[in-house]
């Protein structure tokens, strides 16, 4: 009980510094959305086991710790995050440090007709309609207490809006830098991507940490995936092994649009993931796949949600993981076809290898369908390495580790091989490599 | 002589399935394998390729002089035995290209030989297709999946043909297969036939024999080789049936 009173009083009276940082800003319309988070953030609860959605994940390790909301940002040369930059194929990059923009590290001086790439704090402060219409309007926060906790601190992030018909062939890379070798930072990056009718776009957001320290990532995406709109959205989190991330992407999908998601997890001592995506409208179609790759203790919990509100929408649902040691992942698939939404096809899959005879797996599927014209498939399997497999390897001469490493390679690539940005496939397959020749 | 096998006894799940082998193989010889289902003939494939599940429990393999139940079974495959499976194992994922690359570059190493370039590799790969009959576009496909049932033995045979074994297990590879497929793989493992490597035919039917003939057939039956002989003994066994030789074996 202490942990929890000490966690939330350490954030709701740093909130008057953040205020007095704000300067000429906090009398923006802005800052009553932040106002209102900061009630909802000290009337809500930290969800315990007891609650539905947080039954396997246990988030007292997040709460012992007294985290900085106002984290030092020490400066960045090119060479500290040239490694995260895959290798430098990307046109259009910004760089955050610790939830801050950092312009001289970024690329984004060089963009394309019809393209807006910008720090949200900047777009506020030029009073961009888009952001009152859109802002906060995905990601509720009433009840949802990370949310609260990172719409009061909203200060910074990506915001990314294409304009109506325009086709963006660079993707956009955003790279979240954690420097948390001063102070337990508090990163909240909020993130706002709006895509118009008629229009295409991919972007990247990507987590890394130049440490092995103590932080915790609190992030929110929104994305408004307009009319006939083709939108690209990978996030790669490769945090530090003691970090916590906790993650929650909105998707709003209009008439005949296409929105693809992949969500490579990795790094994390706890790593939580909430996707929601809507249908708002007919014709939608949606992927959201993903793979978690766990060993020690960490621990991953994915929740999705694809609301099929409308009909004659198609989702396609994939997720893999492969867990070692004592890790334990969560996969919480929820489609919810409600009565109006006939002419549904929602395909959900989740499958799971185990390293060892302590790693954890709860998957769940949940399907909630109220209209009666639909297809709807789910699975769920949990096994070990195919020992048949490996000795099918073995016996043409192929050694122990690498015939582990090939399988483990093989079962990932599934997923990895929808993600439709090269350079980033081609990163995550050079880090499953190292990871599965270790 | 390559391989000598002395009164072998083997168990899987605590069943004794083999009881008392005894079999020599030299050089540049083809020995067939018969006898009924459950007689022990695949058990006799996967012990000496050294499948975990099953359990030697008397007697032993002497293969080119060593001791060949102290190998893995990469380093039995390094050494040159090669086991056609029964049921090949698919392998979602893992391209047949990558697959092959791997198994040969990794032999060459145990041997301390220089791994081979792409180049060289494809061209290999591509001339010993050929001996098989494979479609080229098989190679970019995953091991065995989606594969007929034809196409997976030939999948193998392909393999012993890049992998070249000093011995060659084939574990009822006819099984299943229509005429076709059939001389094909015999046709194949017949190109590969030479005076330094011996294979093992582990077989149910005869027909294979017409088209690889066999220096030796043995007849396994309840875990024994119960008769040995020359390729007449296959025909035979085709016109009496199983049978015969049970009862021959117990009086």
């Amino acid at each position: 009980m202490n942990d929890i009173a000490n966690f939330k009083n350490t954030l709701t009276s740093s909130f008057t510094d953040f205020e007095k940082s704000l300067n000429g800003q906090s009398k923006q319309p802005l800052h009553s959305i932040r106002k209102e988070a900061l009630a909802n953030f000290e009337q809500a609860e930290f969800p315990n086991l007891k609650n539905e959605e947080w039954r396997y994940t246990n988030i007292s390790p997040l709460l012992k710790h007294s985290f900085n909301p106002l984290p030092a940002v020490l400066p960045l040369m090119y060479d500290d995050i040239q490694q995260f930059l895959l290798g430098d194929t990307f046109n259009h990059v910004m760089v955050f440090v610790n939830g801050r923009f950092d312009e001289n590290l970024s690329k984004i001086n060089n963009l394309p007709d019809g393209l807006i790439v910008k720090s949200i704090a900047t777009d506020v402060e030029e009073d961009d309609p888009n952001v009152l219409e859109h802002f906060g309007k995905y990601a509720l926060s009433e009840g949802q207490i990370f949310t609260s906790l990172s719409a009061a601190y909203t200060f910074d992030g990506a915001f990314v809006h294409v304009q109506e018909g325009k086709i963006i062939e660079d993707p956009i890379h955003l790279l979240f830098i954690a420097d948390a070798r001063k102070d337990k930072a508090l990163i909240q990056p909020r993130n706002l991507f709006i895509a118009d009718k008629n229009s295409q776009a991919s972007v990247l957001e990507h987590f890394v940490s130049l440490s092995e320290d103590i932080y915790f990532t609190n992030t929110i995406t929104e994305i408004v995936v307009g009319e006939n709109t083709y939108f690209d959205h990978v996030k790669l989190q490769e945090e530090s092994k003691r970090a916590f991330h906790i993650s929650r992407t909105v998707i709003d999908q209009e008439l005949s649009s296409n929105f693809t998601s992949h969500a490579i997890s990795l790094g994390g001592d706890i790593c939580r993931n909430d996707i929601n995506s809507k249908f708002n409208d007919k014709g939608g179609e949606c992927t959201i796949n993903g793979l978690f790759l766990l060993d020690d203790s960490q621990l991953c919990d994915t929740h999705t949600l694809i609301d099929h509100a409308q009909p004659h929408c198609n989702s396609h649902e994939h997720y893999k993981g492969i867990l070692d040691d004592k890790s334990r992942g969560v996969f919480n698939g929820k489609v919810i076809v409600r009565p109006d939404a006939q002419k549904t096809n929602a395909f959900q899959e989740n499958n799971n290898i185990i390293l060892s005879n302590e790693a954890l797996i709860n998957t769940k599927p949940q399907l909630e369908i109220f209209a009666d014209d639909v297809k709807c498939s789910h699975g769920a399997t949990i096994g070990q390495l195919d020992k048949e497999a490996m000795f099918y390897l073995k016996t043409r001469g192929i050694g122990e580790d690498i015939a582990r490493a090939m399988l483990l390679h093989a079962f990932a690539s599934d997923v990895i091989k929808t993600i439709k940005l090269l350079p980033v496939r081609d990163y995550v397959e050079a880090i499953l490599t190292k990871k599965f020749n270790q | 002589m390559l391989l000598e096998i002395k009164n072998l006894h083997a168990k899987i799940e605590g069943k004794e399935i083999l009881k008392g082998i005894n079999l020599t193989v030299n050089a540049g010889e083809v020995h067939a394998i018969m006898g009924p289902n459950g007689s022990g003939k695949s058990t006799l494939a996967n012990v000496l390729a050294g499948h975990e599940n099953y359990e030697v429990t008397e007697g032993e393999i002497i293969y080119k002089g060593k001791n060949l139940l102290e190998l893995s079974p990469e380093d039995r495959a390094r050494e040159g035995i090669f086991l056609a499976f029964q049921y090949p194992v698919e392998l979602p994922g893992v391209s047949n290209t990558n697959f092959l690359k791997t198994a040969v570059n990794e032999i060459r190493k145990y041997r301390g030989e220089e791994e081979m370039d792409a180049v060289d590799f494809l061209q290999m790969i591509k001339e010993k297709m050929k001996i098989v009959e494979l479609d080229q576009a098989l190679l970019k496909r995953s091991v065995n999946e989606g594969f007929s049932g034809g196409e997976k033995k030939r999948n193998e045979i392909f393999q012993m043909a890049v992998l070249e074994p000093k011995l060659a297990i084939l574990d009822e590879t006819d099984s299943g297969l229509d005429i076709d497929a059939l001389r094909i793989v015999a046709n194949g493992v017949e190109k590969l036939r030479s005076p330094e490597n011996s294979t093992i035919l582990v077989t149910h039917y005869q027909r294979l024999l017409n088209y690889i003939v066999p220096d030796f057939v043995h007849v396994l039956s309840d875990g024994k080789i119960v008769k040995s002989g020359g390729k007449q003994l296959a025909l035979e066994l085709e016109e009496k049936g199983y049978d015969w030789i049970k009862t021959d074996a117990v009086a």
